[in-house]
């Protein structure tokens, strides 16, 4: 029996097994970039979009929450006041909103005049009294109600609905944000009505003016969303929004997992990212089937010296710890194996606020001369007197790219004379040790939905005031805190650049506090019958699939 | 029997409370909370961490948190997960078939292939056919459960672009689907539980065979057949009994691993993601779940031996 057995299962796991080895070997790389949103097909109404999200939803109310397993499965039951457009993310387009808001003269009143055709999926209409309900529970969220990002429209007075489909926003004073901050995709439009009944009614149960209706979820494993017959959007060409019959979003943790689903095609995409092995795997395996998106992303890691513990207390040592990382020769290395690529300051390299490349090779730790600069951080830390530095680095045990940036650093320091122990904790450990201060060297992150000064320069003020619970590098320092709050209310864009400029300087160069090591890059490798998705510079926004199709294969 | 049975109910419920106790311990001295978690990596103050930990109570003391949770546990309400804030059993209860039917069908897999062919190797004892055996069931010891279903995935993948389904449908709705997507992990899980259990009952039935009272039903002139099936196996079987049944109770909350590779909605993923979470409720609630499931099933074995064994009584 045995032999039986033996003599028909062997040979087709061992040609199974060359035939996985040969695939790998002879099939070529598909590099096919598909246009998504233009490109000038016409898009196809029907069809359920079956996508991966590879974490499960906390609550479901996303002025609460502050990931993107959220979004991913909630946003197509919401609309936003504005949103980023489809076919450009970089501007801002109205959603619920007529048109684009009107500024006061004094920059300090913004109304907003709104659609008078949005309904809320039980058949009610939306007026000013629910954008009011839902900007006031953001903005001025009453006791026992979280709002983690209501410190991001601190700027803000007062919401009033003027009349019934009119919203204005009083502001303390002009601010540079606060427009494009309006198309924040956490802050989905709620009813009213809801929230007077019960604040926390979001938490739990799913009720938007958004392109799909909610249709089911299993805990753990998927959630499902349906066409809204009575979502407001059209097209250019006047044809109803949503494309989309249907969308399951499959909840898959495990990343090998998912790239399996894409793969087998129970899955067309996964909207967060996938490293460039992976994406290569799914090429290989798929070559007349995939499409591939890539793009910088506005995610990056921080190198955060505690400046409460000796000796990085002392500006010199941080910026040796800054000069002895190549990150020119890091970007080029790590890039090929996970999804770290760019070289750039603090704010996303090639966007609106980035720096030159000549500007930020004067920063210490920036220029391409991997080897002075490896020279100029060996006689800074013999001039602090510690040129033997060694120190446990604290990391969280997630691999994509957490563990080999970390090993990468480790390794450049070795080559200064640093001796860095990776201290590697599940990420529970990892942040109660960054919020108690309990860490000499960490590794911290930071992923935003917009190239804005103002959330990336979020973790810089100072630890004690506004930079509480973020700023883990622990120092104070009013000069940086009247650069940054200089900058969030100049509303002239060449003076707020070269504000931003100038803090960059003080705070990787002049001061080193805390800087980046590699900015992220963002890979989406999909089917390639899914349309109309154009890839961002952020896995947070563009997200309610209205114009998202399927192309008949 | 019926004093004894008591017996045994009662001493779970020491049991079961000594290990609410040590798993409340010991989450609560891992450093982190679900609140530090939920907010990593954004740019939330000080203010919002600390106004969660206090709506979720984490700012209590331990031994107020302790006395809510024994409080909650004796009016049968196990709470609200930390992270999703729906009910502990639901959560459980939407995993639940998912790992009985795989513990299901992992363990008649193990058994309809370990008991057969331990049988096999026992009797035919230092032949080609026991050293085939003993080489199937060490390479079911040696290769993870894990790496088989990652090798059968790929396999499937790689031959027929075919993966198991990602979603769970209950076998009463659609059998060749819950079928199709729990086979795979069944064989992979079950080839492991197999080896362990296919070791054990050749090494007992080798044992049994070189009684006194085998020989004398040979002496008798019973068939062979009989005389292993009727003499030997069912005296050889109170042990493989026991690594069956631990087994059982081991694969429902214990395959986290396989769990991910198949993207399997059971109770180990769950636990798991608990304790990434910090998710106090749920993490006491499963690990209690799955004490009473080992407390059960060992109380089970127990009222087995006495059907097998007609010698045990227990008085």
């Amino acid at each position: 029996m045995v032999a039986v057995l033996r003599s028909r299962i062997a040979p087709v796991l061992v040609l199974a097994l060359v035939l996985a080895a040969c695939a790998q070997q002879t099939a070529k790389p598909a590099t096919t970039v598909t246009p998504s949103v233009a490109g000038g097909e016409k898009p196809i109404s029907g069809g359920t979009l079956t996508f991966i999200v590879n974490a499960e939803p906390p609550s479901y109310d996303g002025h609460r929450e502050t990931t993107f397993a959220l979004l991913h499965p909630i946003a197509p039951h919401y609309s936003l006041l504005y949103k980023f457009d489809p076919s450009d993310l970089t501007k801002v387009i109205p959603d619920v909103a007529a048109e684009q808001p009107t500024v006061s003269a004094d920059k300090t009143t913004v109304t907003v005049k709104l659609r008078q055709d949005v309904k809320f999926h039980d058949g009610t209409g939306m007026t000013s009294e629910d954008i009011k309900a839902t900007y006031d529970k953001i903005i001025f969220p009453p006791t026992g109600v979280l709002s983690p990002r209501a410190g991001a429209y601190a700027v803000v007075s007062a919401v009033n609905a003027t009349d019934k489909y009119t919203v204005e926003f009083k502001l303390k004073y002009p601010s540079a944000s606060f427009l494009t901050n309006l198309a924040s995709p956490w802050n989905f439009i709620y009813s009213a009505a809801k929230l007077k009944t019960d604040i926390h009614f979001y938490e739990k149960n799913i009720m938007g003016t958004g392109p799909f209706l909610y249709d089911g979820n299993t805990k753990g494993q998927d959630w499902k969303g349906k066409k809204n017959p009575d979502y407001f959007g059209k097209d250019k060409d006047g044809t109803k929004l949503p494309y989309l019959d249907a969308y399951k979003a499959l909840i898959i943790t495990d990343a090998n997992a998912g790239v399996t689903a894409i793969r087998s095609k129970q899955a067309m995409i996964e909207f967060r990212g996938f490293t460039p092995s992976q994406r290569d795997d799914l090429s290989r395996s798929l070559p007349n089937d995939l499409a591939i998106q890539e793009a910088p992303w506005i995610c990056v890691n921080y190198i955060v010296p505690n400046t409460t513990k000796k000796p990085f207390d002392d500006p010199r040592v941080r910026r040796a710890l800054s000069l002895a990382v190549d990150r020119w020769g890091g970007g080029e290395a790590l890039s090929k194996t996970t999804i770290v690529k760019d070289v750039g300051g603090l704010m996303r390299p090639k966007g609106p606020f980035a720096m030159s490349d000549a500007d930020l090779a004067k920063i210490s730790g920036f220029g391409k001369d991997a080897a002075a600069n490896k020279t100029a951080a060996k006689a800074l830390l013999a001039a602090a007197g510690v040129p033997n530095l060694s120190f446990k680095f604290l990391n969280r045990n997630i691999t994509t790219p957490y563990e080999p940036v970390a090993v990468y650093l480790i390794n450049e320091w070795k080559s200064v004379g640093i001796t860095a122990t990776h201290d590697v904790k599940e990420t529970s450990a990892y942040q109660a040790d960054l919020r108690a201060g309990t860490f000499e060297v960490a590794l911290d992150f930071n992923c935003d939905f917009l190239d804005e000064p103002d959330l990336q320069l979020a973790k810089f003020w100072s630890a004690s005031k506004a930079g509480k619970g973020l700023n883990f590098a622990y120092y104070d320092d009013t000069k940086l805190d009247g650069l940054i709050d200089a900058q969030s209310r100049e509303t002239d864009p060449a003076k707020r650049l070269a504000l931003v400029g100038d803090i960059q300087r003080y705070a990787m160069d002049e001061m080193a506090y805390q800087y980046p090591v590699l900015w992220w890059y963002r890979i989406i490798p999909y089917l390639s019958v899914v349309r109309g998705w154009k890839i961002g510079s952020n896995h947070y926004t563009n997200q309610d699939l209205t114009t998202v199709w399927l192309a008949k294969k | 029997m019926r004093r004894y049975i008591v017996g045994r109910l009662l001493l779970m419920i020491p049991t079961l409370i000594g290990v609410a106790i040590l798993t409340f311990v010991i989450m609560r001295a891992v450093p982190g909370d679900i609140v530090a978690l939920r907010y990593a990596g954004s740019n939330v103050p000080q203010e919002i961490i600390d106004q969660e930990r206090h709506i979720l109570g984490l700012d209590k003391p331990m031994w107020a948190q302790f006395a809510d949770w024994m409080s909650s546990i004796s009016r049968f309400d196990l709470g609200q997960s930390l992270w999703t804030g729906h009910s502990v059993v639901d959560e459980v209860q939407v995993r639940m078939p998912l790992s009985i039917e795989l513990a299901v069908l992992a363990t008649l897999f193990a058994v309809a292939l370990a008991i057969p062919l331990g049988v096999m190797a026992a009797v035919k004892q230092d032949t080609w056919l026991d050293y085939a055996i003993r080489i199937f069931s060490i390479g079911g010891l040696a290769m993870p459960s894990f790496w088989i279903g990652i090798m059968m995935v790929l396999v499937t993948l790689t031959l027929w672009g075919w993966a198991p389904p990602l979603v769970f449908t209950s076998f009463f709705e659609d059998p060749v689907a819950n079928l199709a997507q729990l086979v795979l992990p069944a064989i992979a899980v079950g080839y492991r539980y197999s080896a362990v259990s296919m070791r054990m009952t050749r090494s007992t039935v080798l044992e049994v065979l070189r009684e006194d009272y085998v020989r004398t039903a040979r002496a008798k002139g019973l068939r062979e057949t009989l005389v292993v099936v009727r003499h030997a196996l069912r005296n050889a079987l109170l042990p493989v009994v026991t690594v069956v049944s631990l087994e059982f109770a081991f694969l429902i909350g214990g395959l986290v691993v396989t769990e991910q590779v198949f993207n399997l909605n059971g109770i180990g993923k769950l636990l798991v993601d608990a304790v990434a979470h910090r998710d106090y409720p749920l993490i006491q609630a499963l690990v209690l779940l799955l004490a009473t499931v080992f407390v059960l099933v060992n109380f089970v074995v127990d009222m087995v031996y006495v059907v097998l064994d007609p010698r045990i009584r227990y008085s």
